[in-house]
């Protein structure tokens, strides 16, 4: 079936991708410049039989998402830099419970209420380590309109196949550009649910993990009865700070992203057959990366560039791999730290020549910025 | 008739529970279970859902569903299950730290969105498990263990705030009144939109501690005394309200609740 394509922004491609997604539920506390995705689904949800409620701040609404993913809903909840940090707490929560959900962090330029309408890519370890406590978490980055609905998706197959929040990290470029898109047909996309549990209700444990390190999650309501808590607890779900269980309970949580690490961190790259040159780039500096190697290659400069999709667990192998081939690897980025750079040197280490590439002056990174650091 | 013992509502090998001697959440627990039976509800039907604190380790002496959530934030939790599965029973258990102290903002909101909960609030005037700190309820004057000289600030009266928030049920009553506690409960169970039940309680260990009531019956004594209906408090001179509070139903009425106006809402969207 041919779809239409229409001039879309990619705030609007993410709400449109979590109702294709399956998702029926969205609260959330209005932020710039998230705001598009919230005013979208205030219109969807109620049509398409989900519920849209607008909580009375950040804290409440990544709470009230949890409680509907355990009612049943895929739910999710949108945000920026100063809401992000209020949802930690709850966030680990939903980790703790394995509690699958969504959480899209529109990043924005500054540390505090900063620059609320300009770009930044400062949250990257926020977004990693935001939370007290052992834990894990996947992230994942789109660079494009296309790819704010594709991985809106995906970020819902993901939360539902290895109950976990996941957070969609997208910045204020991405999310406000607005480009041509046609959203597939309905079954063009694979949509993923949960794991129901299998065993009979009365030997059903929510926190019983199979083999592949998941395990089956009910829904409240159903026949199968259930306690999630946000202390540390065995399988049954109950209060248990035995020693013996709590190194049981943090190697679930974090073991399972070890299991399915290959199938999680996703990377595309242009060009790097012949490269000499790696730019690494994420988000918003994809698009400026690509222009930028490919001008570079008009002057004799070989570049090539690899898009960090998934940024967390870190695409260290895909990394390591290709700046195995290189002279020089750069890492461009809108942050003041290198935040990802840092993690890049970590996996090549002092053999290969690593530059960074920051602007955090809440201005995009354009590919003249790029050639000129090259 | 047998009496209802709310057992099967208990999960086995939990007793004895880790409330101190003396204190009212052990009855509020019987008073709760005993109210689910009498009502017949499933176990599957009902999610009990808690903060931080002594109440909040209600949850794992239940069979029901559970979420244990973080301090303050229950009522939040609560009405993300509610908002999108309207047919479960969701009953949110907090202390007055967790009510109106740290989550004071979800309080007021889901009193006005009026979201069909019922919230059971065992005010013992301070933070027990952490040592018998000052909470949003601690009364001017008192001491605390953060308040050796006297608490300078002044308390919030939880059931007033849910009545002016919106809340279509509130009533408030103590554990020395076991029969109304639970008769409150139930009244809180069925009715429709967001329904609040105040157990103003004793904490022998910390509270009155500091507050010369040492002594458990000491206390339960001084709940009996204090707790007055809203004719007798009415009666009482300017001085003395202080050391009073009414006891009874407050408020009850009948607005709609947030799901059945986001049905409305819902057909409106459809035909727009």
């Amino acid at each position: 079936m041919k779809q239409e394509v229409r001039l879309i922004q990619g705030n609007e491609a993410i709400a449109e991708g979590a109702i294709y997604a399956g998702s029926r539920f969205y609260a959330g506390y209005p932020i710039t410049p998230s705001s598009e995705i919230m005013s979208e689904c205030a219109k969807i949800m109620p049509k398409v039989g989900g519920i849209f409620i607008q909580m009375e701040d950040e804290i409440g609404s990544i709470a009230a998402v949890v409680g509907a993913a355990l009612a049943g809903a895929k739910a999710f909840t949108a945000t920026s830099g100063p809401g992000f940090s209020l949802m930690q707490e709850n966030l680990g929560v939903a980790i703790a419970g394995e509690v699958p959900c969504v959480v899209v962090d529109v990043q924005r330029c500054g540390p505090s209420s900063g620059a609320a309408t300009k770009p930044g890519q400062a949250d990257v370890m926020q977004i990693r380590w935001g939370r007290h406590g052992d834990q894990s978490i996947i992230a994942l980055c789109p660079s494009t309109v296309a790819e704010c609905f594709l991985l809106t998706i995906q970020a819902f197959n993901f939360a539902e196949k290895f109950r976990t929040p996941v957070i969609l990290a997208t910045d204020e470029v991405v999310a406000h550009e607005r480009q041509n898109f046609a959203i597939p047909a309905p079954g063009d996309i694979p949509v993923v649910n949960r794991k129901p549990p299998t065993v009979s209700p009365e030997k059903y444990r929510p926190f019983d993990a199979e083999e592949d390190g998941i395990a089956p999650l009910a829904v409240y309501g159903s026949e199968y009865v259930f306690h999630i808590s946000s202390s540390m607890s065995g399988p049954d779900g109950v209060t248990n700070s035995k020693p013996d269980n709590i190194q049981w309970k943090v190697d679930q949580l974090n073991r399972k992203f070890e299991i399915h690490r290959n199938e999680i961190v996703l990377t595309k790259s242009y060009d790097t057959d012949d490269m000499d040159v790696l730019l690494i780039a994420y988000g918003a500096t994809t698009g400026a990366s690509r222009a930028a190697a490919l001008e570079a290659r008009k002057n004799g400069i070989k570049a090539g560039v690899l898009q960090l999709v998934t940024i967390w667990p870190f695409p260290d192998k895909e990394v390591e791999m290709l700046a195995k081939r290189v002279k020089s690897v750069m890492v461009v980025e809108m942050n003041y730290a290198g935040q990802v750079a840092g993690e890049v040197q970590k996996v090549i280490g002092s053999h290969v020549e690593l530059k960074r590439f920051n602007k955090y002056n809440g201005q995009n990174i354009s590919p003249r910025d790029i050639l000129a650091a090259l | 008739m047998l009496q209802e013992t709310g057992r099967k509502y208990l999960r086995s090998g939990v007793l004895p529970h880790m409330w101190c001697s003396g204190c009212g959440i052990g009855i509020m627990m019987g008073a709760l279970l005993r109210s689910f039976e009498e009502l017949e509800y499933k176990n599957k039907d009902i999610v009990v859902v808690t903060g931080i604190g002594c109440t909040g380790k209600l949850d794992d002496y239940v069979t029901t569903n559970a979420l244990h959530g973080t301090h303050g934030r229950a009522l939040a939790f609560a009405t993300g299950i509610k908002a999108f599965k309207p047919d479960l029973k969701v009953v949110v258990l907090m202390g007055d730290g967790d009510c109106v102290t740290i989550g004071g903002n979800h309080f007021i909101h889901a009193a006005r969105r009026n979201i069909d909960l019922t919230a059971i609030v065992v005010n013992n005037f301070n933070f027990g498990m952490t040592g018998g700190q000052a909470s949003g309820t601690t009364s001017g004057g008192k001491i605390t263990s953060t308040t050796l000289y006297g608490n300078p600030e002044n308390d919030i009266d939880i059931s007033a705030l849910a009545c002016v928030a919106g809340a279509n049920y509130v009533a408030r009553i103590t554990p020395y009144h076991g029969w109304e506690l639970k008769q409150y409960i139930k009244e809180g169970l069925m009715k429709k939109g967001f329904s609040l039940i105040e157990m103003i309680s004793p904490c022998p260990t910390n509270y009155g501690k500091y507050n010369k009531m040492e002594n458990p019956l000491q206390m339960l004594r001084w709940l009996k005394e204090k707790g007055v209906s809203s004719e007798d408090y009415a009666r009482l001179g300017e001085s003395e309200k202080d050391e009073y509070f009414v006891i009874g139903k407050l408020c009850d009425r009948d607005i709609p609740d947030f799901n059945t106006r986001y049905e409305e809402i819902r057909v409106r969207a459809l035909s727009s």
